[in-house]
């Protein structure tokens, strides 16, 4: 999280931004990253520089699989076994909620 | 503002660094690069004053993915199939390896990296004249890393090896989350371990390719329900192929050495 508001704030400076106002993170829930932890990273390391004040939003991002056996996606409420809604098989085949990123970058400029 | 602004990291430097958020190693991400800047200068030249806002796509790509995307190109290039052996201790992933090794690595020249905490009594277990071997030691770390991999392939001669085997530290928790560049992930369950391990230890079995349901031979005798094993394998790991086997009786080993030989590269 330090190196890469580092990074934000590196880029926001080069680029004419005076202030970064909000920094959007996108986070799967398989992704095994910790909004919590993620979080409270944040507020330890943030406010100074060009990123001081930022707000820092985490988009959450559902599981998600694919049905081999019927072609249904659906959504995973919990846990790590995938059913089908619609026929009851078992599915490996995660489609969303491995994500970890940058989602969304706001600067204002002077 | 009131603080000073951070001076701007110097041009060239790789990437940035997130701190181990999950109690990792330290996690530099891809560097906010060309495409991003232009986009940003697009942005700030269309809109001069006030607020600009960006659409991004940046992946926070860890070290360790990192260096294991490297290992892979590199295992490709030379045309070897790596498989990344997970089990809980005491699984049987050495038993099976000596086993293939005396009888599969005959035919097809095999290569072993084996990672414990401490001592090499494995890789001394798996030498052999025809099959070069690395043991790892990690010290108090409890899963190998794609970085550890990089360099203790590098130590051992590679030569018309098709088959690199990589015996992980056994742990079934941690090395779920490191990818060491390999093609195939091999999770080993014992009937002598609970049949219901896949379902309180699901990581490492979604991300199996194959699971092995190693020790049958003893299965009766200890009360393990196959069946339910199997039910709950195929429960959290649907896309896993299961062989079930016997080092020792040699049961399901002529499965596992059709799976190995449809790896091997022609050349």
């Amino acid at each position: 999280m330090e190196s890469a508001l580092d990074a934000v704030r590196h880029q926001a400076v080069k680029h004419g931004a005076d202030r970064v106002t909000r920094i959007v993170l996108r986070i799967g829930v398989l992704s095994g990253v910790d909004e919590e932890a993620l979080r409270f990273a944040f507020e330890a390391l943030a406010p100074h520089g060009v990123a001081a004040g930022a707000a820092l939003e985490i988009e959450t991002v559902a599981a998600r699989a694919h049905c081999p056996h019927c072609g249904t996606d659906f959504g995973v409420e919990r846990g790590f076994i995938f059913q089908c809604p619609q026929c009851h098989e078992y599915s490996g085949d995660i489609r969303a909620g491995r994500e970890l990123g940058i989602a969304r970058l706001e600067f204002s400029t002077p | 503002m009131s603080s000073p602004a951070t001076p701007p990291a110097p041009v060239g430097e790789p990437g940035f660094r997130i701190n181990a958020l999950t109690g990792a190693v330290a996690t530099p991400a891809r560097s906010l690069s060309a495409p991003l800047s232009a986009e940003i200068n697009a942005a700030l030249s269309a809109s001069p004053r006030g607020e600009v806002a960006i659409d991004v796509n940046i992946p926070l790509l860890e070290k360790n993915d990192i260096l294991a995307e490297r290992n892979r190109g590199y295992f490709l290039g030379r045309g070897l199939a790596a498989l990344n052996l997970v089990s809980s201790p005491g699984a049987g992933k050495t038993t099976l390896l000596e086993r293939t090794l005396d009888e599969f690595g005959r035919r097809t020249k095999c290569a072993v990296l084996v990672g414990d905490l401490e001592t090499d009594n494995d890789g001394r277990r798996l030498s052999r004249p025809h099959a070069p071997v690395a043991q790892i030691t990690t010290g108090t770390v409890c899963h190998l890393d794609a970085g550890m991999i990089a360099r203790a392939a590098q130590s051992i001669n590679l030569e018309g090896v098709r088959i690199l085997f990589i015996e992980n530290v056994g742990n079934l928790v941690c090395p779920a989350s490191f990818d060491l560049g390999e093609q195939v992930r091999v999770v080993l369950l014992s009937t002598t371990e609970g049949e219901d391990k896949p379902l309180k230890y699901p990581p490492i079995f979604k991300s199996a390719h194959l699971v092995l349901l190693t020790k049958v031979d003893v299965a009766d005798v200890l009360g393990f329900k196959r069946d339910v094993a199997v039910e709950n394998i195929r429960r959290i790991a649907p896309q896993a192929r299961l062989i079930q086997l016997s080092a020792r009786t040699g049961e399901g080993i002529p499965e596992w050495y059709e799976f190995l030989q449809t790896l091997v590269v022609k050349s």
